[in-house]
């Protein structure tokens, strides 16, 4: 019996939400009392994985494998979800962790389903209580929690980034073993031809310990609107994001949408400026840790949920807390 | 050609707020129900692959009776046939995998599915886990977030895909899954002769039982549903004689509670 974390990794580094999960891990392998193991999959060439695999073995696992094969040097479906399985059947895991990232929600369901295991997507919360795992799921929407047991030998479940804070490394590292890795001949699996990333140097929305938004109250200038949003966003170290009104007006793209039909957020801090606060955007973004609202309407809805409020215009207030902030952090 | 859409009824969501722990636990949520907002991508998407590469199409839904709403709303968008698949008497016995199987062992009881397309998420199961379960069961390949569908040929599907931050293009060959996000169409409103037609349409109505499946014991249990606690609601408005005098107030705020 096992706890079985994979870390994923971005440009050499593991991924911050892949940390995340490990951290808590650690603490449900010590609540059942059997090993940790963190895994990194990656091709053969080239020292990514050698150098990914010595970083995450700072961040406590009892071991960590690194399992390598020309055929996982791009991301497939197909393909990882085969090389989670070798290794859960190498370690005997009975508790497989991914970070709730596309890939990793998706990695994740793969094994279970093949496995017949039950499984819980996108938790929010994992403990461990009288000797039993228990992951915690945000359903309706975030409106609805639940906790979920598993029956059977093994359990999965993806982990909602920054529901758990990043650990810190610490001095000693755990050894790293290699596995070995057949590609099963008769796998069914996507053919990559091309590949690209997308908006690069972005902070993503998902990770973001910041989000400033813009909604329908940069109707009067857009462009304006949302160039203060981004210097705010510059000067706090934030991502942008938007009301779907800011989006379907064509003021920034889809990516950048919060709600029930964009991205679930939960960051430290989330800014919303000309927002109204419509069910669908607050659905998205409620578990914010404090909420700010920026609103020429003392009325608006928004403020309803948030912690600290600004009755005033934002061509003014977004250029005032730039220079304030900018002031105040130097 | 044959594309089956997978269409899930769900709570429309300006009520979601509203649903209660214990019609959750009961399985009695009372709201009004729509087709799940991401599945008219996917209806749409079937509709517009079935004009340019010929194919029929069907729309399929596990659910009670009251599902057979969300299957109309699909033919009234130009879908060709629906089946529902009745969820029984306790919903709450399907799980993710028993639904997975469920909907898997559905789209073989159509007969030569080459494309299941379904939408991104429902919004009240928000697992995004049906289109993995029914693709691995099924033993065919998926391509999860697809944008666009760049051409079908030659018994293999070219699409664009858009998840954390990455762009692809990738082949699959048929039958395959494929799950779509909000990049890919334009879902279109259901016109009068769509409607009319729905609305006369017999939609066959399968039970579990008459789909051979096995062993559908749930492999998770639900314990402790609950409304995720109300949080501080007071909100501290910031008063000040001028935008900067209210922004320096509030960054002082920001920087007390440590968020900046
Ligand atoms: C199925 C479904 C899914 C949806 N999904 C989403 C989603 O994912 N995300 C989402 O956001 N919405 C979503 N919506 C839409 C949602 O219901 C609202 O329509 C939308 O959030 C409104 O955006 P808004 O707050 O920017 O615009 P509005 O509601 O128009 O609010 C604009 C606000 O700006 C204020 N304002 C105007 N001028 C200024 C100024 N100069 N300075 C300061 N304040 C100003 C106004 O007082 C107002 O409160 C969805 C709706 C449905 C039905
Ligand atoms: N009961 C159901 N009936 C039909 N399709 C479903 C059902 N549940 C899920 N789906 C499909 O699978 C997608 C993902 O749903 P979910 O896994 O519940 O987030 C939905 O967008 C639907 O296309």
């Amino acid at each position: 019996m096992s706890v079985l974390v994979w870390i994923e990794h971005i440009e050499g580094k593991p991924a911050a939400s892949s940390l995340e999960v490990l951290g808590q891990a650690r603490a449900i392998a010590d609540g059942l009392q059997v090993p940790l193991y963190a895994l990194v999959l990656g091709t053969d060439t080239g020292a990514e994985t050698d150098s990914v695999a010595a970083n995450v073995a700072n961040y406590a696992p009892d071991a960590v494998l690194t399992l390598t094969s020309p055929e996982l040097a791009t991301y497939r479906l197909g393909v990882y979800a085969e090389a989670l399985k070798a290794a859960i059947a190498a370690q005997d895991a009975t508790v497989i962790l991914t970070a709730a990232t596309t890939q990793g929600r998706d990695v994740c369901a793969a094994a279970a389903f093949d496995l017949d295991a039950g499984l819980a997507p996108d938790v929010v919360d994992l403990r461990v209580e009288d000797g039993q795992f228990i992951a915690v799921r945000a359903i309706y929407s975030n409106n609805i929690l639940a906790d979920i047991t598993f029956s059977g030998p093994r359990s999965f479940a993806s982990v909602r980034p920054r529901a758990f804070p990043m650990p810190s490394p610490a001095d000693n590292a755990a050894p790293i073993t290699p596995l070995a890795f057949e590609l099963p001949a008769d796998v069914v699996t996507e053919t990559v031809l091309e590949s690209r990333v997308v908006g690069g140097g972005e902070i993503s929305l998902t990770d973001a310990r910041i989000i400033i938004s813009g909604g329908r109250g940069v109707a009067h200038d857009p462009v304006r609107g949302f160039t203060l949003v981004e210097e705010l966003a510059k000067t706090l170290d934030a991502a942008v994001g938007a009301s779907r009104a800011a989006v379907d007006a064509g003021y920034v793209p889809y990516k950048h949408q919060v709600g029930q039909t964009g991205k679930t957020v939960r960051p430290d801090l989330y800014i919303a400026a000309g927002i109204s606060g419509a069910i669908q955007h607050l659905a998205g973004m409620s578990g914010s840790k404090i909420i700010v609202a920026i609103n020429q309407d003392a009325s608006a809805p928004i403020f309803e949920r948030a912690h600290y409020g600004i009755v005033g215009d934002l061509y003014e207030i977004l250029p005032a807390l730039t220079a304030a902030a900018a002031k105040r952090l130097g | 050609m044959k594309i089956a859409v997978l269409i899930k009824q769900t709570p429309d969501t300006a009520e979601l707020p509203k649903v209660s722990a214990e019609a959750v636990s009961t399985h009695n949520v009372q709201a009004t129900m729509v087709i799940n907002p991401w599945d008219e991508f996917a209806a749409e998407e079937a509709i517009q692959l079935a004009e340019r590469f010929n194919a029929e199409t069907v729309a399929i839904s596990l659910g009670p009776a009251e599902a057979l709403d969300g299957l109309k709303h699909a033919l009234a968008m130009g879908v060709d046939a629906a089946t529902l698949i009745d969820s029984g008497a306790d919903p709450n016995a399907i799980d993710l995998s028993a639904a997975a199987k469920i909907l898997a062992a559905a789209v073989q009881a159509e007969g030569d599915v080459d494309l299941v397309i379904t939408g991104k998420q429902s919004v009240d199961g928000n697992s995004s886990a049906a289109q993995v379960g029914i693709a691995r069961k099924l033993g065919v390949p998926l391509v999860t977030n697809v944008v666009k569908v760049v051409d079908i040929a030659d018994g293999s599907a070219t699409v664009e895909r858009l998840a954390d931050g990455i762009q692809e293009t990738v082949q699959v060959a048929l039958p395959a899954v494929l799950s779509v996000g909000k990049e890919i169409n334009e879902p279109r409103y259901p016109n009068f002769m769509g409607i009319r037609r729905a609305s006369r349409a017999q939609i066959p109505t399968r039970e579990l039982d008459e789909l051979g499946l096995g062993d559908l014991a749930p492999l998770t249990q639900w314990a402790n549903i609950r409304k995720p606690e109300s949080r501080r609601t007071q909100v501290q408005m910031i008063e000040g004689s001028s935008p900067a005098d209210k922004a320096e107030k509030l960054v002082d705020a920001l920087l007390a509670e440590k968020v900046i």
